[in-house]
């Protein structure tokens, strides 16, 4: 089973794979630097359990489950 | 020579600090054309000749956001002698992923590597002119907290509008890439100036429809340029996109090899143990209400309370003692002072009943607005704002709304002008008309008196009445926000909700200040001028009769039988189904479309003691809801940048308010067992039967 960002849990750090999806959400991700072979951790989840608050190149992203779900990772061995 | 420097960073890089420090007190805001982004510019401290342009704060040159694009038309069309680029020292990799796009436009860029007091104390290490090296530029290490390096980033940037235009490539993308942009270069774009064709040979192996469209390529031209395009897309299976995305960081990734030494990675920044408290799972939202409830009571209730009554009890009221003095009220001091001078009457009361009411209105909520702008502008400085659509995500996305329409909910409390403004920090164009158009729903602070008035005369002062009115203005907007998502134009563009939760900062006081002033200055311009031309145009409908012997002066004149007495009368068949289809109601609510304090002005006590419950409650329901004051119309056209959408958001509002005030007078009198009328009964039973209808269709999805 293919395994995405949406399925990491809280403090889990993940490898990206690829980057499904199109057009401007896409790209928008990939200029916020969620690129492939980044390693991203789920830091935590907004109170009413979604969006998702990520640690990447050293800053804090926000994303919906939904959004992350474009986001095909392997685990991160760093 | 006149220079222009074009000032452009991320969100949160200091630009607005920066910008501050160049600039002083020179500083010109305004619009850029077509769009609602704000445009600020200015001249460099001490040079008459030198202008800086503060582009908005953005991740990259994409054609996706209004802000992105403003900022490439002004870097291409425009021609700026040379790019200031402010990076955020402690965010380096991130920042300078903008820096890659600008290095390509044939500018000559200078780059301020800014919170470098924050860089020394966590012990990161950057290599100045390693990086320099890299990035073909110049790099300078600036503190815009400290005003350190701000100086010698100046000097800088001058100097480099002296260099040439060339761009020197320090960049090579991949064979394949490479390859392919090459051929686009030979192919379409000999015309163009050379060094502007690396720029536009990425952009259209990107396939940016902006580029494509300006440059007007022939079909073949294009035809042949796709296969080598598909060829690199294949080879690298990825869209060109995000071929170009992927090199960029790549490339980022190598310039900081031996340039750049984060110190031991640690996971406990200020930031992060602030985030464990105010984002924490539990604690998030009852801090945040107990936030939200302290800006609300500190601006409305105890500011905005006490000048409201200061003013129309003082100043515009009787008067008051100062010290042993007795010191009269305006109106008592100029109507004395025109009987001295012999004013006509007509004059005397247009400055006293028109203007000067009129000035009044805008002042009672000056102070309050004032209050207000500075809570929020702190909020926003200092990164709580963020946090605040992050932790209200979730909750507003469910009826259409983004985190961030939480604002102008708020400050729409107190006044909607503004908090039809506030609506600017979303980025999303669905969200944000959905916003402008409910945000009215939320009892502003002139529909309070109103609230109070039919409470005391009908329901015995219960405070439910009031607790109903909030009540029913977040349904309307709950429930608006199901109706409009379904319709066409709102549907389908899902807003991507990728937003940075930038470090906490303490704000700087001039910042804060000076955003504090532009907002205030722009909230009394907006809406003083309305409010004021408004108030004069209403007492001419007052205090004039129209009659078969022509439209004449009269003072003491019975609304009734005023031009705008008459002009209600027109509309009475309208408001019959309502409950409310007397003279008086009708100007009230006439009159609340010029201003909604006016509508308490309107009726006497007794006048509302005539009314049913039922038809006073429908009454309340009804101006709350319906279309706002001209003031807040007028901001509506402003942030909309539409007729379209105008008149859309402000039909929308009243047939939603005359749909609800029908529901609650024909229903509710059929339950109380009155004689009702059974096609109202109908036509709102079957109104309410669709509204479950789609309510619960939507709950089920």
């Amino acid at each position: 089973m293919i395994s995405t960002l949406a399925d990491a849990k809280v403090g889990q750090t993940v490898r990206v794979k690829k980057i499904l999806g199109q057009g401007a959400l896409r790209r928008r991700i990939m200029d916020m630097g969620i690129t492939k072979g980044v390693c991203i951790t789920v830091r935590k989840l907004a109170p009413l359990g979604d969006p998702m608050q990520l640690t990447l190149r050293g800053y804090e992203l926000t994303l919906r489950h939904e959004n992350a779900s474009l986001i095909e990772t392997e685990i991160c061995f760093q | 020579m006149a220079l222009r420097i074009a000032l452009i960073g991320n969100p949160n890089s200091g630009k607005t600090t920066l910008f501050n420090l160049l600039t002083g007190e020179n500083q010109y805001v305004g619009n850029w054309p077509g769009v609602t982004v704000e445009k600020k510019e200015g001249k460099l401290r001490d040079k008459e000749n030198i202008t800086i342009t503060d582009l908005p704060g953005i991740y990259s040159l994409s054609p996706y956001s209004p802000e992105e694009i403003v900022a490439r038309n002004f870097l291409l069309d425009e021609n700026p002698d040379v790019i200031l680029n402010i990076v955020d020292g402690t965010n380096l990799e991130r920042n300078l992923y903008l820096t890659t796009q600008l290095l390509e436009l044939g500018i000559p860029v200078v780059i301020a590597v800014n919170m470098f007091e924050l860089v020394r104390k966590r012990g990161d290490k950057i290599d100045f002119t390693l990086l320099s090296q890299r990035l073909g530029c110049r790099v300078i290490p600036i503190s815009a907290i400290t005003g350190e390096g701000v100086n010698k980033v100046a000097d800088a940037a001058i100097l480099a509008t002296h260099e040439s235009r060339q761009v020197i490539n320090m960049h090579p993308f991949c064979g394949i890439v490479e390859h392919a942009l090459a051929h686009i270069e030979e192919a379409v774009l000999k015309e163009i100036p050379l060094n502007l064709q690396r720029w536009y040979s990425i952009k259209i192996f990107e396939r940016d429809m902006y580029v494509l469209e300006k440059l007007n390529i022939s079909k073949d031209a294009l035809n042949s340029l796709e296969t080598s395009i598909r060829e690199a897309e294949k080879e690298l299976d990825d869209s060109t996109e995000g071929i170009i995305a992927n090199e960029r960081y790549q490339f980022i990734d190598q310039i900081k090899q031996g340039a750049y030494q984060r110190s031991a990675y640690y996971d406990m920044t200020p930031s992060n143990k602030i985030d464990k408290l105010l984002t924490n799972r539990f604690l998030a939202l009852p801090i945040f209400a107990l936030i939200m409830f302290f800006v609300y009571y500190i601006s409305i209730s105890l500011v905005g309370g006490w000048t409201t009554k200061w003013i129309n009890a003082t100043l515009l009221g009787k008067g008051a003692y100062l010290g042993s003095h007795w010191i009269q009220g305006l109106p008592l001091v100029l109507s004395n002072l025109f009987t001295k001078w012999n004013v006509s009457a007509i004059l005397s009361d247009l400055v006293i009943k028109g203007i000067l009411a009129g000035c009044g209105a805008v002042l009672s909520f000056l102070p309050q607005m004032f209050t207000l702008f500075v809570c929020i502008t702190f909020l926003e400085d200092c990164g709580y704002m963020s946090r605040i659509a992050f932790i209200l995500d979730k909750l507003f996305r469910k009826f259409g709304l983004s985190g961030k329409s939480f604002i102008p909910f708020l400050v729409a409390s107190g006044c909607g002008v503004p908090g039809i403004m506030a609506t600017r920090t979303i980025e999303n164009e669905n969200d944000r008309r959905l916003t402008i158009i409910t945000t009215t729903f939320i009892p502003c602070g002139a529909k309070l008196p109103m609230i109070a008035l039919i409470s005391a005369t009908l329901f015995g002062g219960s405070a439910l009445v009031a607790l109903s009115a909030y009540l029913v203005g977040i349904l309307a907007i709950i429930i608006s926000g199901f109706i409009l998502k379904k319709s066409k134009s709102f549907s389908g563009n899902v807003a991507p909700f990728v937003m940075e939760l930038p470090d906490y900062r303490l704000p700087r006081f001039l910042n804060l200040w000076r955003t504090v002033l532009d907002r205030t200055l722009s909230y009394i311009k907006k809406a003083g001028s309305i409010i004021l031309i408004s108030s004069i145009l209403l007492w001419l409908g007052t205090k004039f009769s129209g009659g078969s012997n022509g439209i004449a002066y009269t003072p003491n004149l019975a609304l009734e039988k005023s031009l705008l007495g008459r002009l209600a009368s027109y509309f009475l068949f309208l408001f019959k189904p309502l409950g409310f289809g007397n003279v008086r109601a009708v100007i009230a609510t006439i009159m609340g479309l010029i201003a909604k304090e006016e509508i308490v002005a309107v009726f006497g006590v007794l006048d509302i003691a005539n009314m049913s419950m039922l038809a006073g409650y429908s009454f309340l329901i009804f101006n709350l809801l319906c279309a706002p004051c001209v003031a807040a119309m007028a901001a509506i056209k402003k942030e909309m940048y539409s007729w379209k959408w105008t008149l859309f958001a402000i039909s929308y509002q009243c047939v939603f308010a005359y749909c609800v005030s029908l529901i609650i007078f024909q229903l509710g009198k059929f339950y109380s067992g009155a004689r009702a009328n059974p096609l109202g009964v109908t036509v709102s039973a079957v109104i309410l039967g669709i509204l479950t209808y789609w309510l619960s269709k939507e709950r089920n999805k």
